[in-house]
């Protein structure tokens, strides 16, 4: 499944996309993000899924055009800290 | 009193064939949504009963209420029912429920049974959220996104326009239809700044079917670009409160191109409805059914 | 040496009259639903007001949200040039600027001669600007004016879930209801705000000293929120709301000259 965690504003498209399919729950995302946008847990969406899986927050869910801001300068573009963090590489933002 | 504009018509409905004493499981589905709330009773996975009601400022006793509602002279009582699954924004809020799940889970399940397995792609216009599901042919998701960050494109910006302009809610989409030549969309996805441009067309002289058409136009662009991000098939359904507002169906499929599919239920109860099938689900793994 | 320069914002076209470089008339008003006829208006306001007839005038620029539509004026300059150049006149030591206006919040980063090196901005939603607040003091059935001295006198910070003003509306209605005192809303309306214009600025990294302008930097309430969140000082012009007109008013000295 392709969970898109965020939202569309005025402003813009503010989404990570998690797949579902390639998270295997590790956690190495939680660690890595240094704003605690990420947690690990009960598939919500899925309720005859048994493992865990990595999703957004709540508290993140509504505002991660801020919580993802310093991450995401406006000059001199580096890598996301939670995007390199996952070997199976399942996360991706949309802006 | 004050008329209060953005008021929406209440439902219930009974079924008149099915007996829920021959039922082998009886299971329920409570949706306890921001604006509305609905519950749906099913008797071996068969739509025996619903009702639709307003959210009130408590959600557990919002979830009695539309509960109580539903079973009303049904003659069943909830002691009788083997499992309920909440749902929706007050999900954890329902006294009597075995278990919560998300209202996209739900949503897609119940969608799958109004519009049958060929339906893929699902976009429900919520009180205060916007959803944009695609689901396989059992009805499990593989693709969503949730907006309830922003009032553009929910009922709730469509109830500040129906405030705005002294227009009861459930005559909007036709009124929308009412000018001579469709206006150019309001230019703010914003509803607030939508709202002072609105109030800009009127003070120039436009009539308020003209700028609802604007804004029902607007609207119905934005669900579409939501759309543009999770997979768009041809077997889409539109679920929720706006699926009942002509002016932003039509013009939903006017851009897509495509029609949705017809709904033989009230559109809003799909999420209690899809609660209801994997309560009924949840008890088939529990007698190991399944 | 007389020039103008005029800002056409979203809710008040501001205008004011160098002479020399000096300030000598200023005005502020309300855009309405005309802004054409509204510059029009603050033009002939700060003409009055400085004894002077438009023909005085060496150059006039234009910046803001509705700068295309200042008909008189020669030239155009926008919103974040027009800061960075008139936040190095006022505190030559800041390094970053940030503007928060009715429908958009910028934070602007510059170097010592005043040069723009970076910029972010937000706009096309309420949550970010200026009317949120305006949005809340409604809800609260209160004077935006009272929102800054009120806020200071909260107790504690309540958090607040909704961004969009839209649904705010609503949680601060709950919040009355749930015996929230209008202080301490207040307050989370100020936080709320201050949070995400901070997220903004950390975008561009923010470098000291940062200043503070626009209409929203008259909120002590919102100044004092926004300091605890950066967790620095504000530099704040005695007219904060003018910064954009000054800016544009010195363009108008530049080409003036430039000919």
């Amino acid at each position: 499944m392709l969970a898109h965690y965020g939202y569309k504003d005025g402003s813009g498209d503010y989404f990570i996309v998690i797949d579902t399919d390639k998270c295997d729950g590790c956690g190495e995302c939680v660690t890595a993000c240094p704003y605690g946008v990420f947690e690990v847990g009960e598939e919500e969406n899925d309720p005859f899924r048994e493992e865990p899986v990595a999703k957004v927050t709540e508290l993140h869910r509504k505002k991660i055009k801020y919580s993802c801001a310093p991450c995401k300068p406006t000059s001199g573009k580096k890598p996301l800290p939670c995007v390199q963090a996952c070997r199976p590489d399942a996360i991706s933002h949309s802006w | 009193m004050e008329k209060e504009y953005w008021r929406w018509p209440e439902s219930k409905w009974m079924s008149p064939d099915i007996d829920w004493k021959t039922g082998d499981i009886i299971s329920a589905g409570v949706d306890v949504g921001s604006v509305s709330s609905q519950a749906v009773v099913l008797v071996d996975g068969k739509l025996f009963c619903y009702s639709n009601f307003r959210t009130g400022s408590d959600s557990p006793e919002s979830a009695q209420k539309v509960m109580d509602k539903a079973l009303e002279e049904t003659g069943l009582a909830l002691e009788k029912i083997h499992f309920t699954v909440g749902t929706g924004y007050g999900r954890v809020n329902v006294p009597f429920a075995n278990r919560a799940l998300t209202e996209i889970a739900c949503h897609s399940r119940g969608a799958n049974f109004m519009y049958g397995p060929q339906v893929r792609t699902i976009l429900d216009m919520g009180g205060q959220d916007c959803k944009a599901i695609h689901c396989d042919e059992r009805g499990k998701v593989t693709n969503f996104l949730m907006n309830d960050k922003c009032a553009a494109g929910t009922g709730r910006g469509m109830e500040v326009f129906a405030d705005l302009l002294s227009i009861p809610i459930e005559e909007m989409g036709q009124l929308s239809f009412k000018v001579e030549k469709e206006p150019e969309p309001v230019s703010s996805t914003c509803v607030i700044f939508a709202k002072s441009e609105a109030v800009g067309l009127l003070r120039k002289g436009w009539p308020k079917e003209k700028v609802l058409a604007a804004y029902s136009s607007a609207m119905a662009h934005r669900v579409v670009e939501l759309l543009g991000r999770i997979k768009m098939e041809k077997d889409f359904a539109i679920t929720g409160g706006i699926a009942k507002n002509e002016g932003i169906v039509k013009r939903i499929e006017s851009e897509l191109k495509i029609e949705a599919l017809k709904p033989q239920y009230d559109t809003q109860i799909a999420g209690a409805l899809g609660a209801a099938l994997f309560a009924k689900a949840l008890v088939e793994k529990e007698r190991g059914l399944r | 040496m007389n020039v103008a320069g005029i800002d056409c914002g979203a809710k008040n076209v501001k205008a004011l009259i160098l002479e020399e470089g000096k300030i000598i008339a200023k005005s502020s008003v309300f855009s309405g639903f005309d802004q054409k006829a509204a510059a029009k208006e603050a033009l002939d306001l700060v003409l009055k007001d400085a004894g002077l007839k438009k023909e005085d005038l060496s150059h006039i620029t234009a910046t803001g949200a509705g700068k295309e539509e200042v008909s008189f004026s020669q030239g155009t300059i926008t919103e974040v040039g027009a800061n960075a150049k008139a936040i190095n006149f006022l505190f030559p030591s800041a390094r970053t600027v940030i503007d928060i206006g009715a429908e958009e919040g910028r934070a602007i980063k510059i170097s010592e001669k005043g040069k723009v090196v970076d910029f972010a901005i937000n706009e096309k939603c309420a949550a970010g600007a200026g009317t949120f607040t305006e949005t809340m003091a409604r809800a609260l059935e209160i004077k935006l004016e009272e929102m800054g001295a009120l806020s200071l006198k909260s107790q504690k910070a309540v958090p607040m879930n909704a961004q969009c003003a839209v649904f705010a509306e609503s949680e601060v209605v709950s919040l009355i209801h749930t015996k929230h005192t209008k202080e301490d809303i207040v307050r989370a309306v100020h936080d709320a705000i201050a949070d995400r214009i901070a997220s903004m600025a950390r975008k561009i990294g923010i470098e000291k000293d940062v200043a503070l302008v626009g209409g929203v930097a008259r909120n002590i309430g919102f100044v004092d929120s926004l300091k605890r969140d950066l967790e620095l000082d504000l530099l704040i012009p005695e007219d904060p709301e003018f910064s954009c007109a000054l800016g544009a008013a010195y363009a108008a000295v530049e080409k003036a000259k430039g000919g």
